[in-house]
């Protein structure tokens, strides 16, 4: 059987760089910090009391008061960036047949914050118990599948991914996939999420995997500096149009580039903590690029798992260096986290856009926030630090790793 | 109106994203008002936290329309 070609036809995103496409790209290359102090919730007494949320966020400006309610911050950020993917692409358009158009989405977490609401008001009265009818369709996490299929009648392949931060780049690893085999003509794809919370912050606090630069929040994402203390939540939603090449080329829909490749592998090693020589982060790189016999040397561009976490961050350039040899020196490499925060589930579709964006314009983004080099990190590694870089970028590589050892590449071509 | 029936009103034009007017005493939740079956036990839970009663699930089914949740949170509401 022969495999069908996939490309992208649209994107869409709500992040804490700007609430649309052309906002976010523009301040990716601008080397833009989108970190500031918490405004979710009152974070006075905790470790950590900034994030990078979305700004001027104000749920009334998308749905009626009747909608919002019943849809989870994770859930509204999902139909947001699609809403942006689908008009982008317009394959919502009536000669498309809807039950070939498939949705698989993801996130991490899910509702946090509409599990830790219901779970207050259930504490407060024990003796009576009583929890909202919508508690569970707002918190679990398959729900953006669903409210995004509702929306547009799409009656194709239909679910949620969950491998934490790796989680949107499975869904496009997947969406891929099925377009290959021909279980489906197109999918809405993604990630989103909303965990600028109590329970969020004080979670991740807790394993002391936040930064806690509280004094200096705009360059307290600092992947690969010597001085980096962890990641900086951020939050929002990124869509992705897949589409078969032939079907996309026949309707004359704008192509912005192919898909070539997805790698899925597990660490099979710890909870939280990254293989200390990268193996899995290893193994899924080379995964990716075998999908269509990539060679390393073709990759110009890697836009990296890089949070700024102590460890993880060492652990990914040694895989980097052991996949790519000598030609690891020549491409370049970034991790946008410096400046988007860390978006958990919704961060492999921020940076898949990274990719496509940085392949149709042959700009490379930063990483900002580049102080004193580590001595554990080879500093001949171009990290595109402080300011973009112009070159040619044909074939781009975004790695995304997550808590419980998943980890998740994608691969993405000039066409 | 009477003052239960004001805050019935209220909690129903938040709840369900209505024009007041459209909430008159006949009005049904699932007919008239757009409500799915999860709107209306958010509104029978929403009646109870607001007239600090609880009403009986068997008790609920039959609170069908605007009136009917008037009349029982008359007859019952301390």
């Amino acid at each position: 059987m022969e495999l069908k070609r996939v490309v992208v036809t649209g994107l869409g995103a709500i992040t804490p760089l700007g609430n649309s496409v052309e906002e976010l790209w523009k301040n990716l290359v601008d080397g833009v910090s989108g970190a500031a102090p918490i405004t979710r919730f009152d974070a006075t007494n905790f470790k950590t009391k900034f994030a990078c949320e979305v700004k001027n966020y104000n749920s009334n400006d998308y749905f009626d008061r009747k909608e919002a309610r019943k849809l989870d911050m994770f859930a509204q950020f999902a139909m947001i960036a699609a809403e942006q993917a689908v008009q982008d692409s317009g394959i919502d358009s009536e000669d498309i047949d809807h039950d070939e158009v498939g949705v698989i989405w993801g996130a991490g977490i899910g509702g946090i914050q509409t599990f830790s609401d219901e779970i207050k008001g259930f504490v407060k009265n024990e003796e009576n118990p009583r929890f909202n009818p919508f508690f569970i369709p707002k918190m679990i996490a398959d729900i953006a599948a669903g409210h995004i299929s509702m929306k547009y009648g799409f009656r194709g392949p239909n679910f949620n991914t969950v491998s934490a931060c790796a989680s949107a780049t499975n869904a496009i690893g997947d969406a891929f996939n099925l377009i290959r085999l021909g279980k489906a003509t197109a999918f809405i794809t993604g990630g989103s999420e909303a965990a600028i919370c109590e329970a969020g912050i004080g979670g991740f606090n807790s394993m002391q995997a936040l930064s806690t630069r509280n004094d200096d929040e705009k360059t307290a994402s600092r992947p690969f500096d010597k001085g980096r203390d962890g990641f900086v939540m951020g939050e929002g939603g990124a869509s992705l149009i897949l589409e078969e090449y032939e079907h996309a080329v026949k309707r004359g829909a704008t192509i912005y580039c192919e898909v070539v490749g997805s790698g899925m592998t597990a660490d099979a090693h710890h909870l939280t903590a990254p293989h200390p020589d990268g193996l899995g982060a290893k193994n899924v790189m080379k995964a990716a690029l075998k999908d269509n016999d990539i060679k390393p040397e073709q990759i110009d561009y890697i836009n990296v798992h890089g949070t700024s976490t102590p460890r993880g961050d060492i652990a990914e350039t040694l895989a980097i260096k052991e996949v790519f040899g000598e030609h690891a020196y020549k491409l370049n490499i970034s991790s946008t986290k410096s400046m988007t925060g860390h978006l958990l589930g919704a961060a492999g579709a921020v940076e898949s856009i990274a990719c496509i964006l940085a392949i149709r314009n042959n700009i490379v983004p930063p990483t900002i926030n580049h102080f004193e080099d580590d001595p554990e990190i080879d500093p001949k590694l171009n990290m595109t630090y402080h300011k973009a870089e112009e070159r040619e970028v044909n074939i781009a590589l975004s790695n995304t790793f997550g808590f419980g050892g998943h980890n998740a590449s994608i691969v993405f071509k000039a066409i | 109106m009477s003052d239960i029936a004001s805050r019935v009103k209220a909690i129903i034009v938040d709840k369900l994203g209505v024009d007041e007017t459209e909430v008159t005493t006949e009005a049904s939740f699932t007919n008239d008002l757009g409500a799915d079956s999860l709107d209306t036990v958010e509104l029978i839970m929403e009646f109870e936290k607001e007239f600090n009663i609880a009403i009986p699930d068997d008790q609920a089914e039959n609170i069908g329309t605007v009136g009917d949740a008037v009349s029982y949170i008359e007859e019952n509401a301390k």
